[in-house]
C-alpha cells in the first residue's frame, strides 16, 4: 500500500463531493435537519393535552376537581362544554384528547357516601398518549379524592380513615423523564447510517456509471488503496457530523452529556467503520448510484430507525424481533449512545456492546477489502 | 507464426477470449516493436477493444498469453499497468475535476515522483495545447482537448507502452492530425503504440497495420505491403449509370475475380488490368448499362480488407 496513491485517491473524492451539490447537501444540511426532525417531531411525552370539560353539577367541590386538572401541567383545558353532543363533537374533530365529565350528583355522593366517580373520555388513536392521559387523570383524581377525605376527618374529627402507601420515587439518568432525551441521543446512530452509508454507497457506483472505472482499474492502483482512499473523507465528513449532533444535542436540546468525548469518540469510529462499510459493500456489488443508494438505504437507515431501540424500545418487541435486534449494528451503538449520554458510562461499562460492534466492524472490513476486484471481467 | 522479435514490447500469444459462447478474440497472434505504431483496423465489434483491453489487465484471456514489457499481463497485471498508459475507447478522466486536477490524480496514481509532478504537468498542458486552461472543468471542455489531455493523463508516467482506443473517434479531422502527430512523436522516442481505430486513412500513420475482422487476425504488415501483397491482380475502378444491375453484372464478367461499392462506384478486381479497360464497357452495354468512368487504381487498405474478408461478410459493414 502506497501513501500516495492514497491520498491521490481521498484528496479526488474530495474534491468531487465539493462539487457535487447532491453529496454536500447531504452531507452538512441532513444532520441539522435531521436533529430538527426527531428533536420536535418525534415527541412521546404527554404534556398540555388538550382537554375538554362537561361539569354537570356546577359545585364548589366539582369545580375544585376541575382547578386540579388545570393546574396539572399534563393538561390544559381547552373547552368547557355544557352537552354530552358538544363533548362529542370536541373529540370527534380532535380538537381534544381527553374529556372530563363531572356527574350531577358529584358532590352528593361522596357526602351521602363517601365515595363518588367521575368519567374520563380518551381519544385512544394513539394509544400511547392515551395511557399516559388516563393514568394522569387518575393520579389527578386520586390526589384530590384523599385530599377531600382528609378534610373530611378532620372536618368530623376523626382519624384519618386510612393509612395510604404511597411510592417515593427516584427518577435515575433522565430526571425530567423527557422523551427527547431518550431520542436525541439515538439520532446520532440515525445521522451517522443515513449519510455515512448514503454517500459511500455511490462512491464506487459512480466510477462505473460515468466510466471513470475503466482507466481507474488499467492503472497500478491497489483495491486497498482505493477503498481506505476513498473511505478516509466519509470517515472525516462522519466524525464531523457526529460532533455537529453532539453540540446540537447539547447546546440547542440541553440533552444532558455526562459520559467522557473519549468513549464518545471511539465507538462512534467503530460504528462508522460498520456503516461506510456496509456502504462500500454495497457500492461495489451495485454499479448503479439509484440502485445502491436504494439498498443502502434498506440496509442501514430502515433497521437502524425501527429495531436499534432508538425510539422503540427493544425489550416490548416479540421475542422474534427482539431476537433480530441483535443482528442490529445500530441497536449496540444506540445502547452505547444513551448510556454514555445519559448515564456517563466508560468503556468498561459497555463493554458488551463495544465487543458485538468491534465483531461487527471487523467482519464488514474484512468483506469489503475482498470485495473489489480489479477487473471488467 | 514466425519467432517474435527480441525486442518485442506487446506480445500476443494465441489469445483467445470467449464471453460466454461468444468468441470475442479467436486466436489472435502479434507483436509490437520498441518504437514502433500498430494500428488495429476493423469494423465495431471486431474485437479490437477486447484486445487491448487483455494487454491492460481488465480482462482476463481465456487462454493464451499476453506479455507487456516481457512481463506477463495475467501473472502481474499490477506491475504491467506501471509500464503502460491506456486512454480507453470512451473518454474516462473525471468530468467534475479541473485539467491540472485530473493531472495531479493520475501523478499521484502512477507515482511520478513529487519533485517532477508539476513539469510532467505543465509539458503535458502544453503538449494537450490546453495552456492557459488549467483550472477549466474537463466537462467544459471541446471533444479534441479532451481526448488529448486523455492522452496526456495516460503518459504522464512515462510509459514504454502505450495502449489507444480508437482515441480519435466522433473528433474533427484537425484534431485528428494533430493528435497523430503527438503520437508519432512518442513513437520516434521510442514508445511502443498500440492503437485501434476504424478510420482506414489513419492506417497510414502506423508503421504496420493489423487488419481484425470478428476476433481474427486477417492479415498484418506496412500498410503499403498489405496494398499490394494481399490483393491479387489488378484494381480498377468503375462508375455506371445503375449501381446495383452493375454490381450483379460485373461480378459475372471474364476475368473479374471480385467487385465491391466503393461510394457511387465499383472497385473491381481484374486478372489483367489491361484487358478489363479493353472488355468491360463493351460487357456493361451488353447489359443495357452505360460505363461513364473506368480506370486502373492502387488498391487502398479498404480494397485490401473488403477483399479479405468478402465470401464470409455478405453484407460488409461499411468502413469510412
Amino acid at each position: 500500500m502506497k501513501l500516495v496513491r492514497l491520498t491521490a485517491i481521498a484528496r479526488k473524492e474530495v474534491l468531487q463531493i465539493w462539487r457535487d451539490p447532491r453529496s454536500l447537501m447531504l452531507a452538512l444540511l441532513m444532520p441539522a435537519m435531521q436533529m430538527l426532525l426527531f428533536g420536535y417531531g418525534v415527541n412521546l411525552d404527554v404534556d398540555h393535552l388538550p382537554t375538554c370539560t362537561f361539569d354537570r353539577e356546577g359545585s364548589q367541590g366539582s369545580q375544585a376537581l376541575m382547578k386540579r386538572f388545570q393546574a396539572s401541567h399534563y393538561f390544559e383545558i381547552t373547552r368547557v362544554v355544557g352537552s354530552y353532543a358538544a363533548l362529542k363533537a370536541a373529540v370527534d374533530d380532535g380538537t381534544c384528547k381527553l374529556a372530563i365529565v363531572v356527574p350531577p350528583d358529584f358532590s352528593a355522593m361522596l357526602v351521602a357516601a363517601g365515595s363518588s366517580s367521575v368519567q374520563a373520555i380518551v381519544d385512544a388513536t394513539d394509544q400511547n398518549t392515551a395511557t399516559l392521559a388516563l393514568g394522569y387523570a387518575q393520579a389527578v383524581v386520586g390526589t384530590f379524592a384523599n385530599d377531600v377525605a382528609v378534610e373530611w376527618a378532620e372536618l368530623h374529627g376523626r382519624a384519618q380513615p386510612t393509612q395510604s402507601v404511597s411510592v417515593d420515587s427516584r427518577v435515575w439518568f433522565n430526571e425530567q423523564l423527557e422523551s427527547r432525551n431518550f431520542i436525541i441521543p439515538g439520532v446520532v446512530a440515525l445521522i451517522m447510517a443515513l449519510v455515512g452509508a448514503q454517500l459511500t454507497s455511490l462512491t464506487i457506483a459512480r466510477e462505473w456509471e460515468r466510466g471513470t472505472m475503466e482507466l481507474l482499474v488499467s492503472t497500478p492502483v491497489k483495491p486497498m488503496e482505493l477503498m481506505i482512499g476513498k473511505l478516509v473523507p466519509y470517515f472525516a465528513i462522519g466524525l464531523l457530523d457526529a460532533a455537529f449532533c453532539l453540540v446540537f444535542a447539547i447546546a440547542w436540546f440541553d440533552v444532558p452529556f455526562r459520559g467522557s468525548y473519549v468513549t464518545l469518540f471511539l465507538t462512534t469510529s467503530l460504528f462508522l467503520v460498520v456503516i461506510l462499510g456496509i456502504g462500500y459493500l454495497i457500492s461495489v456489488a451495485i454499479r448503479s448510484q439509484v440502485g445502491a443508494s436504494q439498498i443502502a438505504l434498506l440496509l442501514t437507515m430502515l433497521p437502524t430507525t425501527l429495531l436499534s431501540g432508538f425510539a422503540f424500545p427493544i425489550d416490548q418487541m416479540p421475542a422474534v424481533i427482539r431476537a433480530i435486534t441483535y443482528l442490529v449494528y445500530g441497536r449496540y451503538y444506540v445502547t452505547i449512545l444513551k448510556s454514555v449520554f445519559l448515564k456517563g458510562s466508560g468503556l468498561t461499562d459497555l463493554l458488551l456492546p463495544v465487543a458485538a460492534l468491534s465483531v461487527y466492524a471487523a467482519a464488514i472490513a474484512f468483506l469489503a477489502a475482498r470485495a473489489f476486484r480489479k477487473t471488467l471481467d | 507464426m514466425s519467432a517474435p522479435p527480441a525486442d518485442a514490447q506487446i506480445l500476443a500469444e494465441r489469445l483467445v477470449k470467449r464471453f460466454g459462447s461468444f468468441t470475442a478474440v479467436d486466436d489472435v497472434s502479434f507483436s509490437v516493436r520498441r518504437g514502433e505504431i500498430m494500428g488495429f483496423l476493423g469494423p465495431n465489434g471486431a474485437g479490437k477493444s477486447t484486445v487491448i483491453r487483455i494487454f491492460c489487465g481488465l480482462l482476463g484471456p481465456t487462454s493464451g498469453r499476453a506479455v507487456v514489457a516481457g512481463i506477463d499481463v495475467a501473472r502481474e497485471p499490477d506491475r504491467v499497468r506501471q509500464h503502460l498508459g491506456y486512454m480507453s475507447q470512451k473518454f474516462s478522466l473525471y468530468a467534475d475535476l479541473t485539467v491540472a486536477e485530473n493531472l495531479q490524480f493520475f501523478g499521484g496514481i502512477y507515482r511520478v515522483p513529487p519533485g517532477e509532478l508539476p513539469a510532467r504537468i505543465r509539458s503535458a498542458i502544453e503538449m494537450a495545447g490546453l495552456a492557459g486552461r488549467a483550472d477549466m472543468l474537463v466537462s467544459t471542455l471541446a471533444g479534441g482537448w479532451k481526448q488529448r489531455l486523455a492522452l496526456g493523463c495516460a503518459i504522464l508516467h512515462r510509459p514504454p507502452i502505450l495502449f489507444l482506443d480508437e482515441p480519435t473517434s466522433g473528433v474533427d479531422p484537425q484534431s485528428r492530425r494533430h493528435f497523430w502527430d503527438l503520437i508519432q512523436g512518442l513513437a520516434a522516442d521510442g514508445v511502443s503504440v498500440l492503437v485501434s481505430t476504424h478510420y482506414m486513412e489513419e492506417a497510414e500513420y502506423c508503421n504496420r497495420i493489423a487488419l481484425i475482422d470478428r476476433g481474427r487476425l486477417v492479415a498484418i504488415g506496412a500498410p503499403a505491403e498489405l496494398r499490394h501483397s494481399k490483393v491479387r491482380g489488378e484494381l480498377i475502378v468503375v462508375e455506371c449509370d445503375r449501381l446495383g444491375p452493375a454490381l450483379e453484372a460485373l461480378a459475372e464478367a471474364p476475368g473479374v475475380r471480385d467487385v465491391a461499392v466503393f461510394g457511387s462506384a465499383l472497385h473491381v478486381l481484374v486478372d489483367s488490368g489491361r484487358a478489363a479497360l479493353r472488355d468491360l464497357p463493351q460487357f456493361a452495354a451488353g447489359h443495357g448499362l452505360e460505363v461513364r468512368r473506368i480506370e486502373r487504381i492502387e488498391p487502398t487498405l479498404e480494397d485490401v480488407f473488403v477483399h479479405l474478408v468478402a465470401g464470409h461478410r455478405p453484407a460488409a459493414q461499411p468502413l469510412q
